[in-house]
């Protein structure tokens, strides 16, 4: 399957060539978000204090030293599950410009037409071996919102994260629902090898 | 045997450790299982994340490193010999003092918020937070604590249902299998499939969490269970959801059952599973405060 290397701020040309299953390094500027910071962007109305054109986001909330005010050291980054950050996907698309959602897990058919009408894809990130993303970090450069801690907006500077798994392209594919429909199609018939009747 | 002071500061150390060598050592019985379950794949992506499991396996237990960022909810399963005489408050208090220890000594992650206005104290405790779970063994000297950090991703992914008598084993199964599949990729599969059968709603579900909790390669005692955790588990593997969901030959290490005697109106069933690491570290200590380690 082809390899592909992108450097950070991404464009809507580097993902309209991408295919689920694809598997991609990024390096450069990754914003770390999940639930608390997105709730305060998109429910209380506050404004993220960063520039998300062309951003990957990645949903993280990491483990860190904290090395001065407003510094930290990472000791372990790794991804949470992205379904629970799903209804946020259109926001983050249309009004702030983002290109790359990294995360575990999928998103949903609907975050799926929604990268397909903006340019857009999910990187599926190896979900509980955060230790070996770790080591691909360069520096933590910014920690936003720390009130938030562990969930504030962090600014993470990147040589080669991945490799990832292309989850959902800009042309309708979504592999994680994908396979979840295979197993839902031959549900009825795995019930009835075991004496289940449908 | 009545124990001295100085049991309960080696109470809190012990936790203290539990909690960060369980974040770095998986269990040589996972360990073997994720590398079994690597060797069967065939797919490209699927063989790829086996890599990168095996990889943070190895920087865990070999560069001193956390696996996985979740630090979890907290978890600890008590057993306390029936011929120990000590403080329950006491040894509850070393427990959360140790669980603080690490976060703060480590430092680990606060993953802990109060549920409504999601207030963190930055301590991985909270109110009734850590889980204890007290028990006990007859003609015992030693107590055995038994850490789970659970992670959010497989502890989200939890259902439980009251199911009546007249929807019988095959209800049962029913309701496994659909709720493994509607999972999908967000427990980290491949899991350890925790079920529990019978008992009350909340011991129910306690029995399932303790089914999560044993070694891979356990079985019930009870044949008749043992049975349908092999059926079960051959099930599951049938789905093709994979490791990540992302589609391959396994999506559970294991099935595991436990059960309780129920009520003649009552049937029910509880799921939670372990995400791929299923991570887990014992400690026995004996009233003259001697420690071992182990999984």
């Amino acid at each position: 399957m082809p390899e592909y290397r992108f450097k950070t701020p991404l464009t809507e040309a580097n993902m309209r060539q991408l295919r689920v299953g694809d598997s991609v390094l990024l390096d450069g500027v990754i914003f770390g978000v999940r639930d608390a910071n997105l709730i305060r962007v998109f429910d209380k109305g506050v404004n993220p204090p960063v520039d998300w054109q062309g951003a990957a986001l990645l949903h993280t909330a990491p483990n860190v030293r904290k090395t001065g005010p407003g510094k930290y050291e990472p000791l372990c980054v790794g991804t949470t599950t992205s379904m629970r950050m799903d209804r946020f996907t259109e926001g983050l698309l249309r009004d702030y410009g983002v290109r790359a959602i990294l995360g575990k897990g999928g998103l949903s058919p609907r975050s799926a037409e929604l990268m397909q009408q903006y340019g857009a894809c999910y990187l599926s990130v190896t979900g509980g071996a955060a230790a070996m993303e770790t080591l691909q970090i360069e520096e933590i450069e910014k920690a936003y919102w720390e009130d938030l801690m562990p969930e504030c907006i962090w600014q993470i500077r990147f040589n080669g994260l991945g490799p990832l798994t292309v989850g959902i392209d800009t042309h309708g594919g979504n592999l994680q629902s994908e396979v979840q429909d295979e197993a839902k199609n031959k549900l009825s018939d795995i019930l009835r090898s075991i004496g289940v009747p449908s | 045997m009545e124990v001295r002071d100085s049991f309960y500061v080696l109470i809190e150390n012990v936790c203290r450790d539990l909690y960060i060598q369980s974040l770095k050592l998986i269990p040589p019985d996972v360990v073997a299982a994720i590398k079994r379950a690597a060797a069967t794949e065939t797919k490209e992506v699927a063989k790829r994340i086996f890599s990168h499991y095996i990889e943070s396996i190895e920087l865990g237990s070999n560069k001193d490193m956390l696996v996985c960022q979740d630090t979890g909810i907290p978890i600890y399963w008590v057993e306390i010999g029936g011929n120990l005489r000590l403080d329950g408050a006491r040894l509850s208090e070393a427990i959360v003092r140790g669980t603080e220890r690490a976060t703060k000594e480590h430092p680990l992650r606060s993953s802990i918020v109060s549920p409504i206005k999601r207030e963190n104290r930055q301590t991985s405790t909270g109110e009734r937070i850590p889980v204890i779970h007290f028990d006990f063994v007859a003609n015992s000297d030693e107590l055995s604590i038994l850490f789970m950090p659970k992670g959010s991703g497989s502890e989200n992914m939890s259902f439980m249902k009251m199911l009546v008598p007249a929807d019988g084993m095959n209800g049962i199964k029913r309701f496994v299998l659909e709720h493994v599949v509607g999972a999908g990729a967000k427990p980290c599969p491949p899991t350890i499939v925790g079920i529990g059968i019978g008992g009350s709603s909340d011991l129910c579900m306690t029995l399932a969490k303790k089914a999560s909790a044993r070694p891979l390669g356990s079985k019930n005692p009870d044949p008749e269970m043992a049975g349908l955790e092999e059926e079960l588990f051959n099930a599951i593997n049938q789905t093709g959801i994979g490791p990540q969901g992302l589609g391959g030959n396994t999506t559970a290490l294991a099935v595991h059952i436990e059960s309780a005697w129920t009520h003649i109106t009552c049937n029910p069933v509880a799921i939670n599973m372990q995400c791929w690491r299923a991570e887990r570290r014992r400690a026995t200590v004996t009233a003259d405060e001697k420690v071992e380690y182990g999984f």
